[in-house]
């Protein structure tokens, strides 16, 4: 444990000096992860006003906390390492990772928490003016921000072990890009991101609750923004708990599976 | 003529590589599916709390997602990956090659890479514009039709045109392909119609990023909506961003000295 600290640390030092040297990629990369909830937030704002000023238990300005809060939640928890591992192991990159007496996912998981540490005053920022526009309503309850904290932080672990088992496809097939696409798609529909779980009907909000996507991003949303009782908080902060151990186990499987058949491409 | 017999032949020689490769069909045609049936569930999610959104009925819509799909299989076939591999050509000095063919360098170097596959999104736009079409029932008048084309065509001209002049700027950066991605996230907002948007953000993606007039204008056409001016407008921005493209690369291409020894 006290060495997994010591290299934690250590990787932060030099993730974190690289990803400020790509700071300008970082924020070009940001106005993706800005404009599609921007997009649907308009959509539905547009929406409530042909439907007598709310759409389900949404009002415009609720839909405006949504999705920026969406965005926020989504911006702590969104992890490129699919198209990664694409490259690493088609350029052979993989095998000097192989070679250190750690798990690789130690250095992807501090990329990552380096690259949102960079990227993160500048979300704020435009959280801040998207609030200054579109003016959002939301109250903000004492237990729902202490249970947003773990809500989030397990909504991170489980996205970040799911797509790194994803990733691992690309030990099987060069044409990668299909299967991240179908997930991208379950993704936007099942988590949340088109539009609030609650609009959607019945079947596909039970879909929803028995697969991993609303655990990643919409169920923090909701929880913060004062949606669910705590009953239903707690409930799915088991959820997310059962996916954390679901997933860890899909990690250690298909890595275990992956390596053995990884021979390296290149030099 | 000459530079459509020379289109012809890159063509060609793309379809040859890529026969190699037939499974790329079906996997690009199951992309294009997906993307597609992505796009038709959100409406079907969108219109299911309403009966329009901005004044476009949900057949409109589709009209609009037809138009989509046809532009960026347009973008997609050539002019995405040609102007990539000449952002990569100009960092590895690999467009010397092209400067020594005794025809025009930017035409050379705007068709050079042909991604056949992205027909199918093209296929797959007029399909869906055509049911769209059939479902609003009224007739398309010849005019619109017309108008219709002469956007088409107006939207692709803009499109290329701000394509090379961001391209262009790899004469003096070497690294741009972020900048491409820019280009990328805002073409998403072009699946719904620009009036959706607030001032500011339509403002950008008409002037900044081009994309109202390669969607919502000829959507507009076939709609009936489209006004005199937008049509002028359009045209107007066409010409400038042509001549303008046109100065960023020459300019460009006197700082060029061939990256390799």
């Amino acid at each position: 444990m006290k060495d997994l600290a010591v290299l934690y640390v250590q990787q932060f030092k030099t993730t974190f000096a690289s990803m400020l040297q790509y700071r300008a990629s970082l924020f070009i990369w940001m106005i993706g992860s800005v404009l599609e909830p921007l997009v649907y937030l308009v959509v539905w704002s547009t929406v409530t006003i042909s439907h007598g000023g709310s759409v389900g238990d949404y009002t415009a300005a609720q839909f405006a906390a949504y999705f920026i809060v969406l965005m926020l939640v989504n911006q702590v928890t969104y992890t490129w390492i699919m198209y990664e591992y694409e490259y690493r192991i088609r350029e052979g990159l993989l095998s000097p990772a192989l070679l250190r007496p750690v798990h690789p996912i130690h250095a992807d998981i501090s990329d990552n928490i380096s690259s949102k540490l960079v990227s993160m005053p500048v979300m704020l920022v435009i959280a801040a003016g998207l609030a200054v526009l579109f003016k959002p309503t939301a109250t903000f309850l004492p237990w729902t921000i202490l249970a947003f904290i773990p809500a989030l932080f397990l909504a991170f672990l489980v996205r970040f072990l799911i797509e790194w088992t994803l990733a691992q496809s690309a030990f099987w097939t060069t044409r990668v890009g299909a299967i991240n696409q179908v997930y991208f798609v379950l993704v936007l529909f099942l988590s949340g991101q088109i539009a609030p779980l609650s609009l959607f009907p019945m079947p596909i909000q039970i879909l929803a609750n028995i697969l991993p996507f609303r655990w990643m991003i919409g169920f923090p949303v909701e929880l913060i923004l004062g949606r669910l009782s705590p009953t239903q908080a707690l409930t799915g902060l088991g959820a997310q708990l059962i996916w954390l151990v679901i997933s860890l186990g899909l990690v250690r499987i298909v890595w275990r599976a992956g390596i053995r058949i990884y021979s390296a491409v290149g030099a | 003529m000459n530079y459509l017999r020379l289109f012809g032949v890159y063509f060609r020689l793309s379809v040859m590589g890529e026969l190699a490769y037939r499974v790329n069909f079906y996997v690009q045609l199951f992309q294009s599916l997906v993307e597609l049936a992505t796009a038709l569930t959100g409406l079907a999610v969108i219109f299911s709390y309403t009966d329009n959104l901005a004044g476009w009925n949900p057949n409109e819509m589709l009209a609009l997602v037809g138009v989509y799909f046809i532009t960026g299989g347009i973008i997609g076939l050539v002019i995405q990956p040609s102007l990539e591999q000449f952002i990569t050509s100009v960092r590895d000095g690999t467009l010397d090659f092209t400067l020594v063919k005794p025809e025009d360098a930017q035409f050379l170097m705007s068709f050079q890479v042909v991604n056949i596959w992205k027909l199918i999104d093209i296929v797959m736009g007029f399909a869906v514009l055509t049911t769209a079409l059939i479902r609003l029932g009224n007739k398309v008048a010849a005019g619109q039709a017309v108008n219709f084309g002469l956007m088409l065509v107006t939207g692709t001209v803009i499109i290329y045109s701000f394509w090379v002049i961001l391209a262009s700027l790899s004469f003096w950066f070497v690294r741009v392909e972020n900048i491409l991605v820019i280009f990328q996230s805002m073409y998403e907002a072009g699946r719904w119609p620009i009036s959706l948007y607030p001032g500011w953000l339509r403002f950008a993606l008409t002037f900044i990023v081009p994309v109202a007039f390669a969607t919502t204008v000829p959507a507009e056409a076939l709609t009936g909506r489209l006004t005199g001016n937008t049509l002028l407008g359009a045209m107007a921005a066409a010409c400038v961003l042509l001549a303008a493209s046109r100065l960023c690369w020459r300019m460009g291409l006197q700082r060029y000295s061939g990256a390799s020894a």
